[in-house]
C-alpha cells in the first residue's frame, strides 16, 4: 500500500522532554517518569536522566506524554467551504488537540469521488497539513448511492478508504456491490447508517425530551436498523467494514453480536455521544447541540460508554463538523447538522469519562489512537525507540474553560462553556512540532 | 417567568415556555386577569395602564385569534402596537431572524410577542433584543398564553383546577398547545390523561407525568374534555398517522354520546367541526369555545401587565392601578 497520509514540509523536532509520565499500553508504559529525546523527528531514546545534546529542552515534570491521537472522521469542508474549515485550520485544529493523523469525509463540493479532486487535496495537504492528514472518497458518485466510484483508480492515488458520510448507503444491493468492489483496493468502507425513512425529518432523539420538545424524534431503530442491515451483507460476502458515530444501545447491540459471529467489524462513537445526552438539546442552541445522529437517552449514552470499555467499539472519532455561525444562529430545525470537536475531544473524554472513573485512562488512550489507526491501516502512533515521533504532551490537572476563538475557523463546538480538564501544550505529529500551547509553562 | 435564556442580554422576564413559571406565577396572572374581567364589563374598555409602553406583533405564522387578541390586549392596556406579518416583509427577502429582530429592536420595544413556525425561535429572539419576550407559538413546541387562557377558563367555570381530570384528546404529537397545557395543569394540580391514535402520541410523553390511553372511552372520567385539532395532512401519503379522517372521528371523535352534562368541552380553535369534534358538541351547552376566546383577551393584558410591572402577590388590584406615561407601576 501506498501512502496514505500527507503533510506539508516541516523541520523535524530535535527535543529533549523531561520528565512526563508515560502512558502507551502498546509500548508496555504505563505512567512511569522518563526523558524523550528526538532526533531528527525520531524517537531516539527514552531512559532517566538523558542529556539534551544541544538540543531544546521542555520541562514536562507534572505532565502525561501518550501517543499521538488518530481521528478517522473529519470534516475539512475543503474543497468548496473554506470558509468553514480548509486543510490549514482543520489541522491547527487536530494539532491543538493533541491528533498526530486525522482522515477526511468526502462529502465536499465537490464531491471527492475522482482522482483529480482526490489529487488536489494531496496536494493542498502537502503544502498546508499541520499534521498527517489523509482523505476518505466517496462510495458513489456525488454520493448519489447509484453508481461506484472508480475504486481502484481512487486507492491507487492515495485514498484513505471509501464513505458516503453525510448520507446512508440507501439500496443494499448497492452497498453489497461497494463491498464486493472495495476487496480490489484493500480499502475498507466507513458507513454513515441511518434509515432516512425512519428518521424522517427528526430533529432530536425520540424520546422524553423530544414528547416534550415539540421537535420531530430520530428514533433509535434508524440506526440500528440499517447497521443490522449492512452487518448481514458484510457477513455474507466476508468483508471488512467501519461503522460511523454509533449512537444508540440497539446499535452497540448489532456491533456486539457481529464480532461474536466473526465479522470483520470495527466502529467509532463520538466524544459528545460519549459526554452528552438529549437533555443538552434543552437549550435549544443548535451550535452546540444539533448534529446527526442526535445525541440520545442517559441509557444510550451508559451503553456507549460500556461499549467503549469493552472494546466493542474500537475508536473515539470527533466528527469534526464545521459551518458557518450564521448557519446556526438560527432557530432548531433550520440550522444545518454538525458541530467541531477536535480541540475538546481528549479533554472532554477525560473530564466526562476517565476523572470520574467510568474509563481507564490506558483504554480511552487505545481507543483515540491505536485503536483507529488499525482501524484503518495506518502507522500506530507509540511511544518506541526509533518510531517517528507522534506523540502528545497533556496537563491533566489544570482546567480550562473552552471558548473562542479557536484553531478552527467555525466556533460550533459543542463544549463551548465548559470547564474542562487536561489540556495539550504540545504535538509532536510526523515528526515535526505542530502545536505549542502559548503561555503553558514548557 | 424566572427564565433568562443563556446569552440573554439583560436579566428581563420572558414568557417562552410554560416552564418558565412555577405556580405562584400563575396563579398571580390569573388574578390579573380576573381583575380585567371586570374591566370587560364596563362601557369603557380601555385603561391607561400601559400608556407610552410598546408592544411589537411580529408573527411569521397564519393567526387568527392569537394576533388579534394580542393586539387587542396591548390596546386595551394603551400601549402602542405594530404588528407585523412575515409576508411583504424584509423577511421575504431572505432577512435572517436575528437581523429582523435586531432591526426591530432599534425602535426600543418593551415587549416582543413573537409566533414562529420554528422551535426555539422565541429564544432566539430573547438572546438579540432588550425587550421582554412573548412566546405566541413556537412550532409544535409551546403556545403558553393558550394554557394560561385555559386555565382561566377553567377556574371561571369550575371555580378551581386543583383536583380536576382533563383528558386531552387527539394529535398530541404535532400539538403545542398540548405540550404547553400538559405542562401548565400538572403544575396547577390537575391530573391529566392523553387520548389518541398510538401514532399520535409521542414517545415516552408520560415522563411529562401524564396518563395515556388509545381508547376515546377514557374521556368519561374526565371533568373537562380538551380537544385537539386534527390537520389533514396527517392521512397523507408518507405520513399515514391514520388511515382516514373518517376512521379518526369513528375512533376518537369527540361526539355527542361521548360527552356527559357535567364534562366542560374545550377546543383551542379552529375547529374541524365534524372531525375531531362534531356540531352538536362545538356548539352545545359544555361547550366553553367562545369563553376561551374571551380569556384570550383578558389573560394576554395580564401578561403583558405582568411582564411590565414588578411581580407582586397582590394580584388583579394592582392591575387595575391607574398610572400615568412615565410613572412607575408600584
Amino acid at each position: 500500500m501506498g501512502e496514505r497520509l500527507f503533510q506539508r514540509p516541516v523541520p523535524p523536532a530535535n527535543l529533549l522532554i523531561t520528565g512526563a509520565r508515560l502512558i502507551d499500553g502498546g509500548s508496555g508504559l504505563e505512567g512511569a517518569e522518563a526523558d524523550v529525546r528526538i532526533t531528527a523527528g525520531i524517537i531516539e531514546a527514552i531512559g532517566e536522566g538523558l542529556s539534551a545534546e544541544g538540543r531544546e529542552t521542555i520541562d514536562a515534570s507534572g505532565q502525561t506524554m501518550t501517543p499521538g491521537l488518530v481521528d478517522p472522521h473529519v470534516h475539512l469542508r475543503t474543497p468548496g467551504d473554506e470558509d468553514e474549515e480548509d486543510i490549514a485550520s482543520g489541522t491547527r485544529a487536530a494539532a491543538a488537540g493533541g491528533f498526530t493523523a486525522i482522515l477526511a469525509m468526502p462529502n465536499t463540493s465537490p464531491v471527492v469521488d475522482s482522482a483529480a479532486v482526490l489529487g488536489g487535496l494531496i496536494d493542498r495537504a502537502r503544502e498546508q497539513a499541520a499534521v498527517p492528514t489523509g482523505f476518505f472518497a466517496a462510495i458513489t458518485r456525488g454520493l448519489e448511492g447509484r453508481e461506484l466510484v472508480e475504486m481502484g483508480e481512487l486507492a491507487a492515488r492515495g485514498a484513505a478508504g471509501f464513505s458516503d458520510d453525510g448520507r446512508p448507503v440507501v439500496r443494499a444491493a448497492m452497498l453489497r456491490r461497494a463491498l464486493q468492489y472495495a476487496r480490489v483496493t484493500g480499502l475498507k468502507l466507513t458507513l454513515h447508517e441511518e434509515d432516512m425513512t425512519l428518521a424522517a425529518d427528526g430533529q432530536i432523539h425520540e424520546g422524553a425530551v423530544s414528547a416534550e420538545l415539540g421537535l420531530a424524534g430520530h428514533p433509535s431503530i434508524a440506526e440500528s436498523v440499517m447497521i443490522g442491515r449492512d452487518l448481514q451483507i458484510a457477513r455474507y460476502e466476508g468483508a471488512p467494514l467501519h461503522i460511523c458515530h454509533v449512537s444508540a444501545a440497539e446499535s452497540v447491540l448489532e456491533i456486539r453480536r457481529a464480532k461474536e459471529l466473526g465479522v470483520e467489524v470495527t466502529a467509532e462513537v463520538s466524544p459528545h455521544h460519549l459526554c452528552l445526552t438529549e437533555e443538552a438539546v434543552r437549550g435549544l442552541d443548535p451550535g452546540r447541540a444539533k448534529m446527526n445522529p442526535p445525541l440520545r437517552s442517559a441509557a444510550d449514552r451508559a451503553a456507549l460508554i460500556e461499549a467503549l470499555a469493552d472494546g466493542t467499539l474500537d475508536c473515539i472519532a470527533t466528527d469534526h463538523a464545521p459551518h458557518r455561525l450564521q448557519e446556526k444562529e438560527v432557530p432548531w430545525e433550520a440550522a444545518p447538522n454538525g458541530v467541531i470537536g477536535l480541540e475538546v475531544a481528549f479533554p472532554a473524554v477525560y473530564t466526562n469519562l476517565v476523572a470520574p472513573g467510568l474509563v481507564p485512562l490506558s483504554t480511552v488512550i487505545e481507543r483515540m489512537s491505536a485503536g483507529p489507526a488499525r482501524a484503518f491501516g495506518l502507522p500506530v502512533p507509540a511511544l518506541k525507540v526509533g518510531r517517528p515521533a507522534n506523540l502528545a504532551l497533556w496537563n491533566l490537572v489544570e482546567s480550562w474553560l473552552v471558548e473562542p476563538p479557536y484553531a478552527s475557523r467555525s466556533r460550533n463546538c459543542w463544549a463551548e462553556g465548559m470547564t474542562l480538564h487536561a489540556r495539550c501544550t504540545l504535538t509532536v505529529a510526523g515528526g515535526a512540532v505542530a502545536h505549542r500551547l502559548v503561555g503553558a509553562a514548557l | 417567568m424566572e427564565l433568562c435564556p443563556p446569552g440573554s442580554p439583560t436579566g428581563r422576564r420572558h414568557l417562552i415556555s410554560i416552564s418558565d413559571l412555577d405556580r405562584a406565577g400563575i396563579e398571580r396572572i390569573l388574578e390579573t386577569a380576573e381583575g380585567f374581567e371586570a374591566v370587560m364589563d364596563r362601557d369603557v374598555k380601555k385603561v391607561p395602564t400601559l400608556r407610552g409602553r410598546t408592544v411589537l406583533n411580529v408573527f411569521f405564522e397564519s393567526s387568527t385569534r392569537t394576533s388579534s387578541s394580542f393586539e387587542l390586549a396591548a390596546k386595551r392596556l394603551s400601549a402602542d402596537t405594530i404588528s407585523l406579518k412575515a409576508a411583504g416583509s424584509s423577511v421575504d427577502k431572505g432577512e435572517s431572524l436575528k437581523d429582523t429582530i435586531l432591526t426591530l429592536s432599534a425602535y426600543e420595544p418593551d415587549v416582543i410577542v413573537i409566533r414562529h413556525p420554528q422551535v426555539g425561535a422565541p429564544s432566539l429572539v430573547a438572546r438579540n433584543t432588550n425587550a421582554h419576550v412573548v412566546n405566541a407559538g413556537d412550532g409544535k413546541h409551546q403556545h403558553p398564553t393558550q394554557s394560561l387562557l385555559d386555565l382561566h377558563t377553567i377556574r371561571r367555570a369550575l371555580g378551581h383546577v386543583d383536583g380536576l381530570h382533563v383528558a386531552i384528546v387527539g394529535d398530541v404529537l404535532h400539538s403545542r398547545v398540548a405540550r404547553s397545557n400538559i405542562q401548565a395543569l400538572i403544575v396547577m394540580g390537575a391530573r391529566v390523561t392523553l387520548v389518541g391514535p398510538p401514532s399520535l402520541i409521542p414517545r415516552d410523553v408520560a415522563a411529562m407525568g401524564v396518563e395515556v390511553s388509545h381508547e376515546i372511552g377514557a374521556i368519561e372520567a374526565a371533568d373537562v374534555i380538551y380537544v385537539l385539532r386534527m390537520q389533514r395532512e396527517r392521512m397523507l401519503e408518507g405520513a399515514n398517522f391514520v388511515p382516514s379522517l373518517r376512521e379518526y372521528t369513528a375512533l376518537w371523535g369527540v361526539t355527542p354520546e361521548r360527552v356527559r352534562p357535567s364534562q366542560l368541552v374545550m377546543h383551542p380553535g379552529p375547529i374541524n367541526r365534524g372531525v375531531e369534534i362534531a356540531p352538536e358538541v362545538a356548539d352545545g351547552l359544555n361547550s366553553k369555545l367562545i369563553d376561551q376566546v374571551r380569556s384570550g383577551l383578558v389573560v394576554r393584558m395580564a401578561v403583558l401587565y405582568d411582564l411590565l410591572t414588578e411581580p407582586t402577590t397582590t394580584g388583579g388590584e394592582a392591575a387595575l392601578r391607574v398610572v400615568t406615561a412615565g410613572q412607575e407601576v408600584a
